[in-house]
């Protein structure tokens, strides 16, 4: 399992690579990436995201232990940035592997359910018309039901 | 004992993070306190289902104990992902 949180961008291509080499074993690899969408009029600035230093790091671990006891798998990757994105930046990715496709598409659906609503990220939106917190959506809180 | 404010419960506040002696045992009683020394803490404290509680970096609740507890932290519901 690796767990980063970090301000610096990540290269998703060379730490899919990486993920996915020395797991011979696992005949699936599943990768998601967060970007910063752009509202659609292009007035989004930014995107700051802030975050509980300490907190941040036990909770990410404590949801890809859960991860790995609930499903059959290899490993497990979280890479999640704080501090301020602009839009078409990668936010954050999850990896997983495992021997068959299922579980890994399910334990990183997981994932991203559960980092969405349960670790200590709150994100900011910059505009021309100055900065409003995003409100977590009630949708969120409900996706965790289903697991 | 350290109580952190993150997102807009620390621009209510002004602060991110201050050091307080108190004699509340539960997070509950700290929140009663805190709001009756300030109008800038009733604020942010208004509505307490539009907030969360982590005590000592673990997701918990306003029932919380507090005895033994060396950090608390509130903030908004998060956003993460």
């Amino acid at each position: 399992m690796r767990i980063v949180v970090q301000q610096a961008p990540f290269d998703f291509g060379q730490e899919a690579q990486d993920f996915a080499s020395g797991h011979s074993n696992m005949g699936a690899i599943v990768t998601f990436t967060g970007v910063v969408r752009d509202t659609g009029d292009g007035a989004l600035e930014a995107m700051e995201i802030e975050h509980y230093p300490g907190m941040t790091e036990a909770a990410l671990t404590k949801i890809a232990d859960e991860a790995l006891a609930r499903w059959s798998l290899g490993d497990v990757l979280v890479i999640h940035r704080h501090g301020r994105l602009v839009p078409g930046e990668m936010i954050m990715m999850v990896a997983t592997a495992s021997r068959h496709r299922k579980d890994a598409f399910e334990a990183a659906e997981f994932l991203m359910d559960y980092l969405k609503s349960r670790a200590p990220f709150w994100k900011r939106e910059v505009t021309g018309q100055g900065a409003a917190w995003v409100a977590a959506r009630d949708e969120d809180e409900a996706a965790l039901e289903r697991w | 004992m350290n109580v952190l404010y993150f997102a807009w419960v620390r621009e209510r506040i002004g602060i991110p993070r201050e050091r307080v002696e108190t004699q509340a045992e539960t997070v509950g009683e700290l929140v009663e306190e805190l709001s009756a020394r300030e109008e800038r803490y009733a604020a942010a404290f208004a509505d307490m289902s539009a907030l969360r509680v982590a005590v000592d970096q673990e997701l918990s609740s306003f029932d919380a104990p507090l005895a033994g507890v060396q950090e608390v932290a509130f903030f908004p519901p998060m956003t993460g992902g």
